[in-house]
Order: C-alpha cells, then structure tokens, then sequence
C-alpha cells in the first residue's frame, strides 16, 4: 500500500499518536467524579480531543494531497538545535566559554554560508561579549572555564 | 478627578529615572527587531525574559512593553522604506507606503505613520486609563466559573480569529493545554506527564516553549527561506507633511484608531487583521479609490494607526482581567507570574504603581518613538544592510543563556532545543504557534477553575449557564462559534460539492 504524502494526513497521523499517548499514559491517574474531578479527568478530555482532531484531519489528507509549501532547509532543522544541545553539555562539563564557543559556531554552521574567517571573528567576538555582559556585569554564578 | 490623580501618579511612576532607562531600552529594542526582519516581537520578548528577573516588576513590565509597540513603529519603516514588511502589521503599509518612498515622498510617508501611531498610542493609553478601573470592579466579582467561561471564551475567540486553517489553531489550543498539565497536580499532588525526570516535576518552563517556538522555530524557517533584502536608498529629504496631506490623513488616523481599539481587546487577533481591516475600509471612504496602492496617504495613516492603537488595546483584558488576548500578552503575564504577582483584577488595587505606571510609560514610550523613529531614521535603515548570517548565531546565544541563567539547567537547554524543533515541524505543517501558547498559559489556571466551579455546584455543570456572567461569556463563545464556523463550513461544503 501507497502512504499517502499530504501534509494534512501526516498531521493527523501525529495528533493522533500524541493524544492516544496521552488517554495510555494518563489512564493510571485517578478520574475522579463530576464533583471531585481527579488527577486524570483534563489530561483524557484533552487526548480524546486531540485524537478527534487528528482523526479529521487524516480524512481530510486522505481527500487533498497538499503537500508543505515553501522552501525548508534540513540542515538547520539538524545543526541548529545540536549546537544548543552541544551548548549545555558544555556548560555542565567545560564552562561558559567553550559553550559559548560551540554554540555560535555551530549556529553559524546551521546557515547557508559558512565562512571560515568570519565564523571564527564571530563566535569569538560574541563570546567576549557576553563574558562581559553576563558574567562580569550581571554577576551570573557560571565558571569561565571548568577546573580553572 | 480619579482619572487624573491616578494618571499623575503613574507619571510620577513612570518618570523616575530607572523607568525612563527601562522605557528607552525598550522602545529602542523594539524599533530594532522591528527594523530587523526575521525575529518579531514574541521572539524578542521570550529570550529577554529571564533577564528581567533581576528589574523591579515595573521596570521589566515597562521595558517588555517598549519592545512589544516600539517593534510596531520599526516595522512602519521598513515596509516604507524598502518594501519589506518588518512585521507582519505593516505588510499594508508596503503597498502605499513604498509607493510614496519611490514618488520621492518617504519623508512625509515616515512623518504621517509616526504620528498616526502617536495619535493612535495616545487615544490606546487613554482607553485603557478609562476603561481598566472599572472592568477590574467587574471582574473582583468572578468566581471560578465565571473565570473558566471567560477563559473558554478567549480560548474559542483565539483560535477562530488566528490567521490560517481554524481547525489547525483549535488543535493548538488543545495541545497547549495538554502541555500545561506537564507536572504536579496542585489539588491531588499526583505527577503527570514526568516520565519520572525530576526537571519535569514544576512543569515545563514558559520560557522554554516560548523562547523554542518562537525564537529557534522562527530561526530554522528563516534559513530555510532566505529573502533577498534590496535597500531602496531613498534619500529622505524634507520629512514633513504638507498641510494638504495633513488635511488627508485626519480621518484615515481617526477611523485607524477606531478599528485598532476595537479589534485590540478581541483575543486572538493580531494588528495585521486591524491594519488590513482599516486599508480596506479607508479604500471604500475614498473618493477615488483607484489611488489606492499609488501611494496613497490614507493607505499608510489609517493602517498604521490601527495597528499601534490594537497593540496598545491589548493590554486592556491582561491587566484588568489576567487575561492574554495574544502571544505577547502570554508572555507579559508570564512575565507578572515570574516576578511573583498573580496576575487578575487585583493586580490594580494591590499594585496600582503597576498598572498606572506602566500607562503613563506607554505614552512617555510612544513620545519616545517618534524622536528615535523620525530623526534618527537613517541609522535604522543602516541596520538592514547587516546580513542575517551574522545576526542569528546572536540571537541563539542570547536564547540560551536566558534559559539556562533561569535554573542552571542544561535539561531546559535540551528541551528548548526539542521546541525549537516541534515548532518548525508545527508551523509548516500549517499549524499557527500562538494559540498554543495562549494554552499553555491558560491551562493550569483553567482546569483549577473547572475542578472548584465543580465542587462550589456539587458537581452540576449547570453552574456556567445559571450564573449570569458566566452564561454571557458562553453565549458569546456560541456568538463567535456560530458566526466564524459556520461559514467556513459552508464555503468547505461548497468547495466539496462544487
């Protein structure tokens, strides 16, 4: 079978996923009654709701095939939330300035054009900076460097 | 009169020389973003939040708001200047607006935008001096049904009257509020949604989801889509208006302010559906509407009237009542709830130096404006030659670093990271991220309403339609559902069939 590519039916697809996750996981949470509504009561309501929802829209992608528009660059979608993935770990680990490094570096790695030269001025540039403004003027409690 | 020894109070406020620091950071901030295309108002906001911690509520109320209606006046610029909307309020102001830039009138283009804006702010500041007090007597009145109805109503009114597939907001809504849950039950202490992380267990930061959203989602979009950005480099010259354009832009700037403020306290709304409303409703008044996108100026004073006097009108229902009319307005209330006031009627009889000195600074802001935005207009247009390549690896160290400075958590880090990536996927699959922030603020508040309204009714659920407010907020819900539905259901129907 042929799976359909509109981007309605994928929608749906996920909607629904993330509802039945919901009803799945909150189903151990007391409901409680009308009166004395429990835990559980608004986290089902809302994953039924969202269920419904994903239900109409996947019919509705079945029927038209609209595919996303636009042009979408894969390659931020990826680079862009590694470098602050890549920007915590090194704060836990190294310190302000290497995630400071890291981060804008592989922000700038995320765009289209990727100069060198200009990267290197550039994270070096805002990491003096917010040195400056973050830790030396605000005070934030971050070492520079671990072990230093 | 009240009215006036509260407004010289909060001058009195407003007027100290921290506030006055805060009011011009702000404004400046905001004339920025708003030059800048590619971060918006909500963007800006959500990443300097966590800075605020540090300011005096009134401070940081004052300088938020700056940005919010400074980034209004910045994006007049540019859609003048270079054709480019800066935000999407003034994607109108382009079609008149850069028609008068390229006849070689720019200057009093500039110059009748800047004072409608004033014109409008003013009346905005006014409205909301007047009309705040005595919404906020009426709403010490609520109860908790009351207050879940009005919210359900806001909730509807967002989701109908957000841009794009109305199905698709409503979606968003209900997923913002399965998002709320994410945490500890006040009522019942029972861990929902943790996955057992310990992170999870106070929720998930609001800075997070907005800062994800609005901040890396808009960041990932833009690289995807870069635009080509040609300067017109017009030089401005003689920057007034002459007494005919004057003359011409009375009622447009009247009427403006009209739409403005009525669309302004309708949630969900944006000021580009009051600027839009006021172009077509100037086009119809007009003699000749076929001047119309040659450079017209009504086409640029009315729109940009409304567009300020809705951002200033916004503020009415999150002061008075606690209640977010849009995503800026999330993130203002957010920002209430972080400095610790609880945001609802209250905030104006406990705190009065807030609300009045945060009015008073709207106005002093605008004034603000139309110095930072007329003579200063070359050093903005300046600005728009920096290429975006070099601007976001700026924004995403100043993303994290408000995050992380807000727990010294590098968990928040990653799940920004995760929203930043949910709210890309989210926007292209046409689904609109404000009605899900508007959720996401709402839902806890909402379901602690829904359980004590049960409980106060013994659990009837007759209680929201025998308690007149509350049945008034339900029949306006109807009001709206009918009226904004049913058509598009017609015209689906149609589309189907025809």
């Amino acid at each position: 079978m042929k799976l359909p590519d509109s981007k309605d039916f994928w929608s749906g697809v996920m909607l629904i996923a993330i509802g039945a996750v919901a009803v799945f996981i909150a189903r151990d949470y007391p409901f409680g009654t009308a009166l004395r509504m429990g835990a559980g009561f608004f986290p089902v309501v809302l994953g039924v709701v969202l269920m419904l929802f994903g239900l109409t829209f996947a019919l509705r992608g079945l029927r038209d095939s609209a595919r996303i528009e636009g042009n979408w660059s894969l390659r931020a979608l990826i680079v862009l939330p590694l470098a602050f993935v890549a920007f915590g770990v090194l704060m836990e680990h190294a310190g302000f300035v290497p995630a400071m490094l890291a981060l804008t570096a592989g922000s700038a790695a995320a765009g289209p054009e990727f100069r060198i030269g200009e990267v290197l001025l550039l994270s070096g540039l805002l990491t003096v900076m917010c040195v400056a403004l973050f830790i030396w003027a605000l005070g934030l409690p971050y070492p520079l460097i671990v072990g230093m | 009169m009240d009215l006036f020894h509260n407004l010289i109070f909060g001058f009195g406020v407003a007027l100290s020389w921290q506030n006055l620091l805060y009011c011009l950071i702000g404004v400046s901030v905001g004339t920025l973003i708003g030059v800048l295309p590619g971060i918006g108002p909500l963007g800006t906001i959500a990443i300097l939040l966590p800075i605020t911690f540090n300011v005096a509520p009134v401070g940081a109320l004052i300088m938020l708001a700056g940005i919010y209606y400074g980034a209004q006046y910045g994006g007049s610029t540019t859609a003048i200047l270079v054709n480019l909307p800066g935000e999407t309020s003034s994607v109108v102001t382009c079609i008149d607006g850069y028609q008068m830039a390229r006849q070689g009138r720019a200057g009093p283009a500039l110059a009748i935008a800047a004072i409608g804006s004033f014109f409008a702010g003013t009346v905005g500041t006014l409205l909301i001096a007047l009309f705040g007090p005595p919404l906020a007597e009426v709403a010490l009145e609520f109860a908790a049904p009351e207050y879940f109805s009005l919210m359900l109503m806001s909730l509807v009114a967002a989701a109908v009257l957000a841009q794009g597939d109305m199905a698709k907001s409503f979606a968003m809504v209900a997923l913002g509020l399965l998002l709320g849950i994410v945490g500890t039950d006040v009522n019942t202490g029972v861990q929902r949604f943790s996955f057992g992380i310990t992170e999870l267990s106070d929720g998930i930061g609001f800075i997070v989801v907005a800062v994800g959203m609005f901040a890396m989602g808009e960041i990932i979009a833009n690289l995807g889509d870069p635009e080509e950005r040609s300067v017109f480099a017009a030089k401005v010259t003689h920057l007034f208006p002459t007494w005919a354009d004057m003359k011409q832009s009375i009622a447009p700037i009247l009427r403006g302010t009209a739409i403005g403020a009525f669309f302004g306290v309708l949630p969900g709304t944006g000021p580009a559906i009051a600027s839009f409303s006021s172009y077509i409703v100037e086009k119809k008044f007009a003699a000749d509407p076929s001047r119309f996108g040659r450079g017209a100026i009504e086409g640029v004073a009315g729109p940009e009237s409304a567009n300020n006097a809705d951002a200033q009108c916004k503020f009415i229902p999150m002061l008075t009542l606690g209640l977010p009319a849009s995503g800026v307005m999330a993130l203002m209330l957010g920002a209430l709830t972080i400095q610790g006031i609880q945001p609802g009627p209250e905030v104006m009889t406990r705190r009065p130096e807030l609300f009045w000195g945060l009015i008073a600074s709207m106005w002093i802001g605008n004034l603000m404006l139309v110095v930072l935005n007329l003579p200063l207009i070359g050093v903005w247009v300046k600005l728009l030659t920096v290429p975006y390549r070099l601007l976001f690896p700026a924004i995403m160290a100043f993303s994290a670093i408000g995050i992380y400075s807000v727990n010294n958590s590098s968990f928040e880090i990653y799940l920004t990271a995760l929203f930043g990536v949910l709210g890309f996927v989210w926007t292209k699959l046409g689904f609109p991220a404000p009605p899900l922030l508007l959720g996401f603020v709402l839902g806890p508040m909402m379901e602690e309403h829904l359980r004590r309204a049960m409980l106060m009714a013994k659990g009837d659920p007759t209680v929201f339609v025998t308690r007149p407010i509350s049945l008034a907020f339900i029949v306006i819900t109807a009001i709206i559902v009918v009226v904004m539905v049913a058509p598009a259901m017609k015209k689906r129907r149609g589309e189907i069939t025809g």
